[in-house]
């Protein structure tokens, strides 16, 4: 299974992620991701988790494996 | 901040890095303690196991496994002896590189052996005086690797691990992402690792005088001494070195006893815990860890009973929402409105669920930043609405138990 890394430094809340991805990730008040669980992809999510890694206009997604911390 | 303290009889407060009041000198250092032993890397690896040598910049990470995940790398590191020392209320890396300077640059020697090259992270005001200990200690041939001196700005975050490495390396020093170790790839992909001054110092001490003599200090799971930083409420705030479980009275005794009845002491730092003012809780991780604490750096403040400790935490959060680096959005918003909302509590300025809105803010921002710099000013202020839960109320009503008034 792969893990939603975001690398905070560079992600600056443009909340495409939250949109394409909304089973593992919500919004904060300022228009940052937040996980709703563990950021750990279900096979089912990882199309739309791949999505939302190319779309994110500040680079700021990875699709890591799940065991790396 | 650099007073040392003597030990009162009977306390378990003893002296071990800062014994030797003239230590910053070479030829007494080197009178002191003799040449520094030339074992090899997998050698150090052994005695920092053995002696159970763990970080004390905060985390308390053990050193061994870092050393092991750097030399697993079989490349050349870039080894940094972190005296950066952000922490306003922590003197002791100051009080170390001014006092024992020898001991951090010998501990940097040893966890150099292999590498590519070693430097001294720390603030600029000390570089002229290490500058020329570095020199003279090169001239007598005691560093095989040179030492470069890099300058560590005066900001919270500027000790963070991976702050330094980027400072090392030529950039901001401001934390990076995690997703990469940088005992695996630092910022110029070599294996960087970075350790406090005062972890290198043990391990100095612990070349020469063994890990079964470390271990006569400290408590078994947590062996060794470590420098603690004493203010606040009490008569001589300075610097103490104690073992590990020593009891919260006896090292406030060390820095003259408390001024006036203490309310409750931080331990560990900023990103630390307030715990009761009990002279017999162990300064430990095992003793701490009931109350959210650790002992983390060594910070030890007392709060007078006088001083309101919700009042004190709103200083401290707004100082470290202040101190924030500027990367990351959950941190540059979250810490602000964290640290203007415990200002509303403490200042009495009491709306329905403040006290479940300080939460949530800590929830939210917890875990969201490149570095624990959210995490551990979460930390903080849970610990005070824990701690000083009877104030929360009194505060909710308009009161406050420090004042004993209404406004």
């Amino acid at each position: 299974m792969s893990r939603v890394h975001i690398d905070w430094t560079a992600c600056d809340g443009r909340g495409l992620c939250a949109e394409l991805l909304p089973e593992l990730l919500a919004e904060d008040e300022w228009g940052y991701p937040v996980a709703r669980g563990d950021m750990n992809v279900p096979p089912a999510l990882e199309p739309a988790a791949r999505q939302a890694v190319d779309r994110c206009p500040a680079l700021a997604l990875k699709l890591v494996s799940a065991r790396s911390a | 901040m650099t007073s040392v303290a003597e030990a009162p009889p009977g306390s378990s407060v003893h002296l071990r890095l800062l014994a030797d009041p003239a230590g910053s000198r070479l030829d007494t250092h080197l009178s002191q303690h003799g040449r520094l032993p030339v074992p090899d890397a997998s050698q150090v690896i052994g005695m920092a196991r053995d002696a159970g040598l763990t970080g004390r910049g905060g985390a308390g990470f053990p050193l061994w496994r870092k050393l092991t995940a750097v030399a697993a790398t079989r490349r050349p590191a870039v080894v940094i002896a972190n005296g950066a020392e952000g922490e306003p209320a922590s003197g002791k890396d100051k009080a170390l590189l001014s006092y024992a300077p020898n001991l951090v640059l010998d501990g940097l020697q040893l966890i150099a052996a292999g590498a590519g090259s070693a430097v001294l992270y720390a603030p600029a005001a000390a570089h002229p005086a290490l500058r020329q200990l570095i020199d003279q200690r090169r001239a007598a041939g005691l560093d095989r690797v040179p030492v470069r001196l890099v300058a560590a700005p005066d900001a919270f975050v500027s000790g963070e691990e991976s702050a330094v490495a980027s400072a090392v390396a030529g950039r901001d020093a401001v934390p990076a992402d995690k997703l990469v170790r940088i005992t695996d790839s630092g910022p110029d992909g070599s294996p960087t690792l970075v350790q406090n001054v005062e972890t290198l110092a043990h391990l100095a001490m612990i070349a020469r005088y063994g890990p079964g003599w470390f271990r006569t200090a400290g408590t078994y799971d947590e062996p060794g001494t470590f420098l603690a930083t004493i203010s606040g409420a009490v008569a001589s705030p300075g610097v103490v070195e104690a073992g590990y479980g020593v009891a919260l009275g006896d090292l406030i005794a060390a820095a003259g006893g408390a001024t006036t009845p203490l309310s409750a002491v931080l331990v560990g730092g900023y990103h630390g815990g307030w715990v009761p003012a009990d002279p017999a809780l162990g300064v430990s991780r095992a003793a701490l860890t009931p109350y959210g604490g650790s002992p983390g750096a060594g910070v030890i403040m007392a709060l007078p009973a006088g001083s309101c400790g919700l009042i004190e935490t709103a200083r401290i959060a707004g100082y470290l929402a202040g101190q924030v680096a500027g990367q990351c959005g959950p941190c540059v918003n979250g810490l602000p409105t964290l640290a203007n909302t415990l200002t509303d509590l403490a200042n009495r300025r009491a709306r329905p669920g403040l006290p479940a809105e300080v939460e949530r803010l800590t929830r939210l921002v917890t875990g969201r930043g490149a570095c624990r710099h959210p995490d551990g000013t979460a930390r903080l202020i849970t610990s005070a609405m824990r701690l000083f839960h009877a104030d929360v109320d009194a505060h909710l009503a308009g009161r406050c138990l420090s004042e004993g008034s209404y406004r």
